[in-house]
């Protein structure tokens, strides 16, 4: 039973068009292997979603459907009000450089140092920056995530929660209006999962990002979220804020906050 | 028995459409130089060590097993000249590729195919930046520049070795030994065998990136695109220069 509880989003938000618009998003692996089966999914400028959802549920399948890493069965993706499905990658990209996305295991390029990691992105797409101000945007950013000693650092180096911290800076000198974090805390102590959480919230008051954030860590989600979605059966089962869906009817919704 | 055949078939499509790719991502701007010059350095620079011990006993061996037979004859005056010619026709450029294919093909393998588990490569993807073209293409260029340069360089080496191994016997000057060395070589002895290396560096390299880039989830894939990549290397080589010596033989 689908549950879908009133959202306290600002009427000024509600009335904007959201910025990802996700409808009826289909995506199967092999002919018996469902994953999606019509994903509904709005989420507005500014709004930090949650997805919760048991493992395998096609949360982070859901969010690479969004930067064009899987590509969808059926269904619209929106983003900034253009359709992603039918574009070709020269149009995808330019997408992309407005979107950051983290990855589970941070995915730093192992054969760089931190810093090679930040230029390499900053220098692609900031073409007209001299050397002098690549370096002042990667310090800039590192000290962002608290990170400005590590600028030397090859990613072997470093400990989970830094690369963690690392990768957002990463995916933060691109300034991006989107960010899609896929389990930002997983395989952290409670300490550093708080740190990050902490650090995403940090980043979207300064910055004013967006963010869907995929995540089994409840803290993390209370922090965070604007609002939270739950999927199951390849379907969005439940939407609400943390303390409507904690107090949920349904007891398999209750069953995530426990 | 028709699974089998129809996983030949796939991944004859699968291979022909990466090939394709390349040679429309070769051509496109912008161009990964700075990459690719990297690429050359370590694909050829670091391989030179390997490839001059290799090279050098090649030449050396070669002269001492082939000494005994041409003693016999009493033709040893020819062995510069026949060291020279089985080195440079055959013998360098099939035993470098093959060194090659076990260093490069397998790293090349290993590397993209960590990269490709780790998400590394989904990363450049998202952030707008074609891992195709700084990856692979950059790659496979290098290994076709890196390996015939390679190849000429294990040819000197082991003449120089033969050198060598003439004299463990006889007593023969570095001049008058170079000089019978480039009496019995002609233009249709280098050319040939020169040209087929560029080939066993454009499947060296794209074999090793073939194998990564499609590497599934999961670490055990890393290493079976490793040593997928060396033995398929190794023997898409053989069967180069099995085409290559009958072209060679066909139309020279």
């Amino acid at each position: 039973m689908q549950e879908l509880i009133n959202l306290e989003i600002p009427v000024a938000q509600h009335l904007q068009a959201p910025i990802i618009e996700i409808k009826g998003l289909f995506k199967a692996f092999g002919k018996n292997n469902p994953i999606l089966k019509g994903v509904n999914l709005s989420v507005h400028k500014g709004e930090d979603v949650v997805v919760l959802g048991k493992s395998g549920s096609g949360k982070s399948i859901t969010i690479k459907c969004i930067v064009g890493l899987v590509q969808a069965d059926k269904g619209e993706i929106k983003v900034f009000g253009q359709e992603i499905l039918d574009m070709n990658t020269g149009q995808l990209n330019e997408i992309r450089v407005r979107i950051g996305f983290l990855f589970q295991n941070s995915a730093l390029y192992d054969s760089m140092t931190v810093r090679q990691n930040l230029a390499f992105t900053l220098q692609r797409h900031a073409k007209d920056l001299n050397d002098e101000e690549v370096e002042k945007e990667i310090i800039e950013v590192l000290e962002s995530v608290g990170l400005a000693e590590a600028i030397h650092k090859m990613p072997s180096e470093l400990s989970g929660g830094m690369r963690k911290r690392i990768a957002l800076a990463r995916t933060l000198i691109l300034k991006p209006e989107i960010i899609l974090y896929d389990e930002p805390t997983t395989g952290l102590d409670t300490i550093t999962s708080r740190e990050i959480s902490e650090l995403i919230l940090n980043i979207k008051k300064k910055n004013n990002t967006t963010s869907i954030i995929i995540t089994h860590d409840m803290a993390c989600a209370k922090l965070t979220a604007d609002r939270i979605v739950i999927l199951k059966d390849g379907v969005i089962h439940a939407e609400g804020s943390y303390t409507e869906l904690e107090n949920s009817k349904d007891e398999w919704v209750r069953s995530f906050f426990i | 028995m028709i699974i089998y055949f129809k996983n030949v078939f796939n991944d004859v499509g699968t291979v022909t459409e990466f090939a394709s790719k390349f040679f429309k991502e070769v051509f496109t701007p912008p161009y990964e130089f700075k990459e690719f010059i990297k690429q050359c350095y370590v694909i050829g620079y670091k391989s030179l060590p390997l490839v001059a011990i290799t090279g050098f006993i090649m030449g050396l061996v070669l002269t001492l097993q082939s000494r005994p037979t041409l003693a016999k004859f009493g033709a040893e005056s020819w062995l510069p000249g026949m060291v020279a010619l089985s080195l440079i026709r055959e013998i360098a450029p099939v035993i470098t590729a093959l060194i090659c294919a076990g260093k490069i093909s397998s790293g090349i393998g290993a590397e993209l195919g960590s990269m490709k588990v780790t998400e590394q490569i989904d990363a450049m993807e998202v952030a707008a930046i074609n891992p195709f073209k700084y990856l692979v293409v950059t790659r496979i260029l290098a290994t076709t520049l890196m390996i015939p340069l390679l190849v000429i360089f294990a040819d000197g080496i082991g003449i120089l070795g033969g050198f060598i191994g003439v004299n463990m016997h006889g007593d023969i000057t570095l001049v008058r030994y170079i000089s019978k060395v480039f009496e019995s070589l002609s233009f249709l002895d280098i050319v040939p065998a020169t040209i087929k290396t560029f080939f066993f560096g454009f499947f060296i390299g794209m074999i090793g990136c073939y194998k990564g880039f499609t590497a599934e989830n999961g670490t055990e894939s890393v290493g079976k695109a490793a040593n997928s990549a060396v033995v398929t290397a190794s023997l898409t080589i053989f069967i180069i220069d099995m085409l290559a010596v009958q072209l060679t033989d066909l139309f020279f």
